[in-house]
């Protein structure tokens, strides 16, 4: 079978910087803070494009939905291999952070127009760790889910998939079309080489606006602060497992 | 005002400390109503009905509702809502699956992980892997939640509450379930054990693993990983800690052979003790432990082992 794969993927602060909350409680700070693609979105577009590789896939829209600078995400997406890709201007402000509702229905109507057979989203945005979209993209299209896949093998009208959950493993059989999620071992993302990086450049990019879509972003979630967490202090170096064993008994923790 | 709590149930089962400690959390919203569901549920409703400080327990017992698909329970918890203001549930994986679906179909936002209750419509959560904490507000009509365990205590039991059977709903049929792994073991389950001992990629292999799985056996504890651990195959995904996969706050952390990165951090700098043991002085972890050992582990483990044995 072949179909369309859709990959919603959203820019946030790279994993490997430190974040740092605004003296005014108002936010993180996100000026000149490198940005990148939310690791579990690159495991999603790694896999349309596998997909796309074995024949079961014709094409890979990759969609983000936020501020005008999400280009440079998409850019990304194109350069490992997606087809082409879809901005949606959902903000100006690179400090509102667009809901998973908002963001579901945006897809949505995106999806209505698409007619993806399957979408491959990250299991969780790790700035506002929410772990949301997919599944409510799935309620609102009434689509089967597969959340937090470790291993997917589509199989024309249904997919297994296993979920990596807190009992071990559930693998189960869903149908198609389906909104999967991925987890972190579901594959190694691949790095885009200079030359797709070159090539992306010339990839098509639809620009768009939520209000194309007819979608409210107001946040349903008012954020009235944000605050750094307490802090734990560093504790102390002891020289030997004997010192280690002391120093917890007199803690009272073993 | 009325909460209505979804409890862990897992094989007809009741994960008491998961539902206990949401109870707490609900109990802060109004009267709470758990409801337990699955294709047998009856014997974890009357476990349900113990726990103090709730109202009732609801128990829908239905083929389709066994293995925790997510469409039929969310049908099924959407057929209740109208008479409930709060829908809450522990922040289990199966939570995490069901609640956004939910909140979806009452176009309502999902609050997830939510580590504090300020008021009824008022929550604290963290974000960035805990780098931050958000106080929201929500402007919805219902308010769909999910509980940090690590966080609350667990109510106690010692309740009665009534038990009433409800039907299930029409089965959306759209997924089917088709096998769950699942290790036996007889240590304590991660989540809520008093103490972990977690081993990282430090540790080298699964052969070698087995050394943190005996110190946390000499402790009575449960074992964790971080995700390298897991990634190179050393340790099954259900024992990683971090902010992509458990939330611990155990009386006693063990982290051996692990760096200390901030994902890793997200899941267990709550603990009340942390030790490390590492061999780099310069590992962050060493930040945040209370007791640091900078050792070869393959040394200092086993000599631990023996000495707590
Ligand atoms: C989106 C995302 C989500 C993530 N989620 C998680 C998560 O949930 N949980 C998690 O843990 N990580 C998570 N990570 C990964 C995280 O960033 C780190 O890569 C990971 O935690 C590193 O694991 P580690 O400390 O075991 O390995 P390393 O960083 O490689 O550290 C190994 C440590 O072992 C020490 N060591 C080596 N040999 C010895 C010895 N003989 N004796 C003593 N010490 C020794 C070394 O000094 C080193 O400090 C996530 C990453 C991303 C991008
Ligand atoms: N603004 C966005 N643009 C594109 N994709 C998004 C956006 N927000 C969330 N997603 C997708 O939904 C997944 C889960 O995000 P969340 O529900 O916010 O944790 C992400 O990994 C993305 O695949």
């Amino acid at each position: 079978m072949q179909m369309k794969v859709l990959v919603p993927v959203k820019r946030v602060i790279d994993y490997n910087v430190k974040v740092r909350v605004k003296a005014d409680g108002s936010g993180v700070d996100l000026a000149n803070v490198k940005m990148s693609m939310n690791p579990f979105d690159e495991i999603a577009v790694e896999q349309a494009i596998r997909l796309k590789e074995a024949g079961k896939a014709e094409e890979v829209i990759a969609v983000s939905i936020g501020v005008k600078q999400a280009q440079e995400t998409l850019r990304t997406a194109l350069a490992m291999g997606a087809d082409r890709a879809i901005l949606v201007i959902a903000s100006e402000d690179v400090n509102t952070d667009i809901e998973p509702l908002a963001v579901a229905k945006i897809l949505k109507a995106i999806i209505d127009e698409e007619k993806p057979g399957l979408v491959l989203a990250g299991k969780q945005a790790i700035d506002n760790d929410m772990n949301a979209t997919g599944q409510m993209l799935s309620a609102l299209m009434g689509w089967s889910q597969g959340t937090f896949a470790s291993s997917l093998d589509i199989d024309g009208d249904h997919a297994l998939v296993t979920r990596e959950v807190d009992g071990g493993l559930q693998t189960i059989k869903v149908t198609m079309p389906s909104i999967i999620t991925v987890d972190l071992r579901l594959n190694e993302p691949r790095y885009a080489s200079l030359p797709n990086i070159m090539k992306a450049k010339k990839k098509p990019m639809d620009e768009k606006t939520a209000a194309d879509y007819g979608v409210d972003v107001t946040p349903r979630l008012q954020v009235i602060s944000t605050a750094e967490p307490e802090t734990r202090k560093a504790g102390e170096i002891v020289g030997s497992v004997d010192e280690l064993i002391a120093k917890l008994k007199e803690a009272g923790a073993v | 005002m009325a909460v209505l709590l979804l409890a862990e149930v897992t094989d007809g089962e009741l994960a008491m400390d998961a539902t206990a400690k949401a109870v707490t959390a609900a109990a802060t919203l109004g009267d709470v109503t758990v409801l337990c569901c699955g294709a047998s549920a009856a014997a974890a409703g009357d476990a349900a009905s113990k726990i103090k400080g709730i109202t009732k327990v609801l128990v829908a017992e239905d083929a389709s509702l066994g293995h925790r698909l997510a469409e039929p329970t969310a049908a099924l918890i959407v057929s209740l809502a109208g008479d409930y203001e709060h829908i809450v549930a522990p922040a289990t994986t199966d939570a995490k699956n069901v609640l956004p679906r939910v909140a979806a179909l009452l176009d309502v936002m999902v609050i997830s992980d939510v580590s504090a209750v300020v008021s009824s419509d008022t929550f604290e959560r963290p974000i960035y892997a805990g780098n931050a904490i958000q106080t929201v507000k929500s402007i919805d009509p219902k308010k769909v939640v999910s509980f940090r365990t690590s966080t609350f205590d667990a109510a106690e039991e010692g309740g009665s509450a009534p038990v009433e059977t409800i039907s299930a709903v029409a089965n959306p049929g759209l997924s089917e379930w088709v096998e769950d792994k699942v290790a036996a073991s007889d240590r304590p389950e991660l989540t809520s054990a008093g103490v972990v001992v977690s081993g990282g990629r430090g540790v080298g292999s699964k052969e070698d693993f087995a050394m943190i799985e005996k110190l946390a056996d000499a402790l009575g504890a449960a074992v964790g990983a971080s995700r390298a651990a897991v990634d190179s195959g050393y340790a099954p995904n259900d024992w990683q800690v971090g902010q992509t996969g458990k939330v611990v706050a155990p009386a006693l952390y063990v982290a051996v052979g692990i760096s200390g990165a901030i994902q890793h951090l997200a899941g267990m700098k709550d603990s009340k003790i942390i030790v490390a043991i590492n061999k780099d002085e310069e590992a962050p972890i060493f930040q945040v432990a209370d007791y640091g050992l900078v050792a070869d582990l393959f040394e200092a483990v086993p000599e631990l082992t023996k000495k707590l044995s």
